[in-house]
């Protein structure tokens, strides 16, 4: 069956309403999507990128959309306090797709800079929108084509050349449902000016675990030359959520970009990330962990391409898989014949906590270059049980002990979050993940898990 | 010759080392010529009657010809697959000629009864058929162009129960043991290459090593496409029975053609309760040329099954030749705490395509692996590893650990890296790493410095870098690898 088809035709049936409730800019890609979908299918196990995920079998349940914009009533500030101690965040929601910011929001960004939704973006800055909107994600790839073809509304931040965010800015993604599928087609589009500094916070929730979700989320970055961005994004789905999400960075000369990647609770997620090193002196880390419980499956898939010379890039992803969980990851290092002396390292760990639990990992390098240096590292292996006997031997317990042990394999990732204040709230977290069984953000999961969390934070 | 390296000096880099590289890399094939022997080719085209034409000339069985009919069936479903990171122009099947024998007259029974002229393509080969090969202490099964011509030392090898011949009289002569091997271990659906192979394959070697019996010399065979549009479909049966050692290389040569040859090749080896067996490779067919004309298309499944426990399989392979290869030496390790190793030196070089490397599939408890994969690329040629690594849910306490390296000698080239690695099973430990670089330029001034040319400071850097593997193969067969990397890539500065 071509899962594809129910969405396509969505769109035609559809398509007036959804072109009417969006912007020019956004409506302006849908012919072009519909027609790099047509006749194709969603990508199945059997191609060779898809290897582990099933794209089609994803996408196969019938979700709705929220196609007439209905604002489903969401407290978000009562039900959500992401707060992370020692960090004052600007904050906004979004609710699905549509986006919410907190009161006077706008009011303390710095000068010029933007922290809205996309679609009364197109309106406000339709220039920068329509230049940078679908510029840097390829149609062809037929996730961003479905996305472009039934996206309505999404999050868009701008930082103006030389300008710095002080503070960082934190997205909470939430999904509420009063049917008990839904789907959500999300676009983000984060614009850096020459020279701009911004650090950046987002994480997935779902509002229960009862209704089954699907996010499409689209992300594009353009960095222009020197421009910074610190990326953290964070998952905390219920088991019942698919997740394909795809992010495409263009980094312009001198441009850093460093993102982490975290999953702690999720259903079935497939993250895309691609990074595009266009201009000489580029620096790049993409950090991920995963910790994997149940029957969860989590697929990372990420691919740097060099080329420009002298750029540095690192991607470290570490996974713990419990249960009849399954992890893969799929990495790659491109480096075309215009990218000498360039650095490229990749490495991959991967911890089987039960007999159950699945690892399968592809890291590739594809190098047209003689003149790099490149590398990459994949393990799959057990807590040590030298370590753990030691410590045992000093008498600590054996669950504390390898709570401990694994929470020290994840620590170079926590590290590698460029966000002070971040890392002390992910070690918790993490921590509480390996205690127990489910979502821990303190005070978010709504009402479900209120219950489970302490109120240490508030 | 002369004009070429002109035309390829780069403007910047005119030095020295730059010339050696151009010269020896874009070097000419020097096994390129073509014997007139009468060959006996049926006509061009793939169908069931020319199966059966292929089956009635070898004079097969029944049993024989329905499995090439049922392979040939299960082919017609099968489309050509794409995952290889290669660039495959189409190719015809119905343009090749699937059978293409040298005449024979009444089968020879020494050697001076052999063709003279093919003995001395063989000669020219550098292969020392006679006594040479004698004096060596091996035994040779010469495979040229599907049928084999001779088969050395097997009465010596028969006196210790060692079957060692070609795989039409292996047919004729131990039907049973031919049937109970034939697909077990590479069945003709398991891919487009191994059901067309099991569906026209002419000829091949077959091995039985009895019980407790260790082979006492170097099996070898030499493989080499002859005449003009004739693919070629061999197969190599090799079966070490409970204790058995037996130690085999393969070598080919394959003479210059300008269309492009197809090779279609399968390997399966049955490997019982511990018994070991080497399986080494040197590869040299016919590249094409500078520009990528012509050249063999190299699409080979070999795999072993080490069924039995404390069993133990080795692959090692030389590649240096095939406009196209595309081959993974594979091990299954069913047998409780058997062993699978894999030691491979790929050079490409002009507008060569490799996609090689293995797949090492646990099934057994405590079974053990080893992966050395050593890339050269130079020239506009790509070069990749491809190597699956799979541990399944049953199988505890296995280990693996990968290599793979990759040496860049030009800026025009390839090298790449695709590591699978699926683990069912949390007592699993595998380990994989690689690395890219070129040679770096403080080693060759640190050679330079010592008064040592910089062809031989490369050449000495480049061995160095395939040591590793070289060393794993049998001695007689390292010193005739280590000319042909030689040849092929000795003078190379990055």
């Amino acid at each position: 069956m071509n899962s594809l088809q129910q969405y396509l035709d969505l769109y035609r049936e559809n398509a007036r309403l959804i072109d009417s409730n969006s912007a020019d800019a956004l409506n302006r890609l849908r012919p072009g999507a519909l027609n790099a979908l047509q006749g194709k299918s969603l990508p199945t196990k059997a191609s060779e990128d898809y290897e582990r995920t099933s794209i089609a079998d994803m996408m196969t349940p019938d979700f709705g959309l929220n196609i007439g914009r209905v604002d489903i009533p969401v407290d978000v500030t009562a039900s959500f306090r992401c707060n992370v101690p020692n960090m004052s965040t600007l904050l906004a929601f979004t609710v699905n797709d549509i986006f919410k910011p907190t009161q006077h929001l706008a009011d303390r960004l710095p000068d010029g800079v933007r922290f809205m939704s996309l679609k009364k973006a197109a309106s406000e800055m339709p220039d920068i929108v329509a230049r940078h909107y679908g510029s840097a994600s390829p149609i062809e790839d037929p996730l961003v084509a479905l996305n472009s073809l039934l996206v309505q509304d999404g999050v868009f931040i701008y930082v103006p050349d030389g300008v710095t965010v002080s503070r960082p800015l934190q997205l909470v993604n939430i999904f509420n449902a009063t049917i008990p599928a839904l789907a959500a087609m999300r676009r983000v589009l984060i614009v850096l000016g020459k020279g701009a500094r911004c650090q950046f916070l987002t994480c997935d929730h779902t509002q229960d675990a009862v209704n089954s979700y699907l996010s499409s989320q689209v992300t594009e970055i353009i960095l222009g030359e020197g421009a910074s961005l610190d990326y953290c994004e964070i998952e905390e789905s219920s088991a019942m959520t698919s997740r394909a999400a795809s992010l495409y960075v263009e980094q312009s000369a001198a441009s850093r970009f460093s993102s982490t990647t975290v999953t702690l609770t999720c259903g079935n997620t497939r993250n895309n990330m691609t990074v595009n090193l266009n201009g000489e002196g580029c620096i790049t880390y993409l950090g991920g962990m995963a910790v994997n419980s149940d029957k969860r499956h989590i697929d990372n898939c990420t691919r740097v391409n060099h080329n420009a010379p002298r750029c540095k890039s690192d991607q470290k992803f570490k996974y713990v898989l419990d249960d009849e969980s399954t992890g893969a990851f799929e990495g790659t290092i491109l480096v075309t014949g215009d990218a000498p002396f360039t650095e490229a390292y990749q490495s991959n760990r991967n911890i089987l906590a039960s007999p159950v639990a699945k690892m399968h990992t592809k890291p590739q390098l594809l190098i047209y270059n003689d003149d790099v240096k490149c590398s990459h590292g994949a393990t799959t292996g057990q807590l040590d049980n030298e370590a753990l006997f030691y410590m045992r031997t000093r008498g600590i317990p054996e669950k504390e002990a390898r709570t401990m042990l694994m929470q020290a394999f994840m620590s170079d990732i926590i590290e590698g979050v460029s966000i002070e204040g971040l890392r002390d709230r992910l070690r918790h977290l993490v921590e509480m993940r390996f205690h127990g069984t489910d979502s821990f953000c303190e005070n978010c999961g709504g009402n479900i898990r209120r219950e489970q969390c302490n109120n240490d934070s508030l | 010759m002369n004009n070429d390296k002109e035309k390829n000096k780069p403007e910047n880099k005119g030095d020295e080392s730059r010339e050696i590289i151009d010269d020896v890399t874009g070097g000419e094939y020097k096994y390129g010529f073509t014997t007139d022997i009468d060959t006996d080719i049926i006509p061009t085209g793939l169908n069931e009657d020319v199966i059966r034409l292929i089956s009635t000339k070898k004079g097969e069985p029944e049993w024989l010809l329905d499995f090439r009919l049922k392979a040939y069936r299960h082919w017609l479903t099968l489309e050509m697959p794409k995952w290889a990171h290669l660039d495959i122009p189409p190719i015809d099947y119905q343009a090749i000629s699937y059978y293409a024998a040298p005449r024979k007259k009444e089968g020879p029974k020494s050697l001076d009864e052999v063709d003279p002229q093919l003995l001395d393509t063989f000669n020219r080969l550098g292969i020392p058929l006679q006594e040479q090969k004698a004096l060596a202490g091996m035994a040779v099964d010469a495979v040229m162009d599907s049928v084999s011509v001779k088969t050395t030392h097997r009465e010596k090898l028969a006196e210790l129960g060692i079957i060692f011949c070609s795989f039409s009289e292996a047919v004729k002569d131990y039907p049973d043991l031919v049937r109970r091997y034939l697909g077990s271990v590479v069945s003709y659906r398991d891919n487009f290459f191994a059901a067309l192979n099991s569906a026209v394959f002419s000829d091949g070697s077959f091995v039985y090593i009895p019980k407790g019996v260790r082979c006492p010399m170097e099996l070898s065979t030499y493989f080499r496409i002859n005449a003009s549009g004739t693919g070629q479909f061999e197969r190599t049966l090799i079966v070490a029975d409970d204790d058995a050692y037996v130690s085999y290389l393969e070598g080919c040569t394959a003479p210059m053609r300008d269309e492009n040859q197809l090779h279609a090749a399968i390997v399966e080896i049955v490997v019982e309760d511990r018994a070991e067996v080497k399986y080494s490779t040197v590869q040299n067919w016919y590249a094409g040329d500078k520009d990528g004309k012509g050249g063999v298309y190299n699409f080979v499944t070999k795999r072993g099954l080490c069924r039995g426990d404390y069993s133990k399989l080795s692959w090692t392979q030389v590649e240096t030749g095939s406009a196209i290869t595309w081959k993974y030496p594979s091990c299954v390790l069913a047998g409780e705490g058997s062993v699978g190793e894999f030691y491979s030196v790929a050079v490409t070089r002009n507008r060569q395509q490799a996609d090689t490397g293995t797949k090492m599939i646990h099934t057994g408890r405590r079974t053990r692996s080893t992966i050395v994969s050593k890339g050269i690329s130079a020239g506009h040629s790509q070069n990749s590893y491809r190597g699956l690594v799979k541990i399944a849910p049953k199988a505890d306490g296995c280990r693996n650990y990968t290599q793979c390296d990759s040496l860049l000698l030009s800026s025009t080239c390839g090298a790449h890296t695709f590591p699978y690695i699926d683990v069912m099973n949390d007592t699993a430990i595998v380990e994989h790493e690689a690395t890219t670089s070129k040679i770096s330029e403080e080693q060759l001034f640190y050679c330079n410095q010592r008064g040592i040319p910089t062809e031989e400071a490369v050449a000495l850097i480049v061995n160095g870098y395939a040591k590793e593997v070289m060393n794993k193969l049998p001695m007689e067969f390292a010193v005739e690898a280590q000319k042909l990397l030689q040849i092929t890539l000795e003078g190379s500065v990055g």
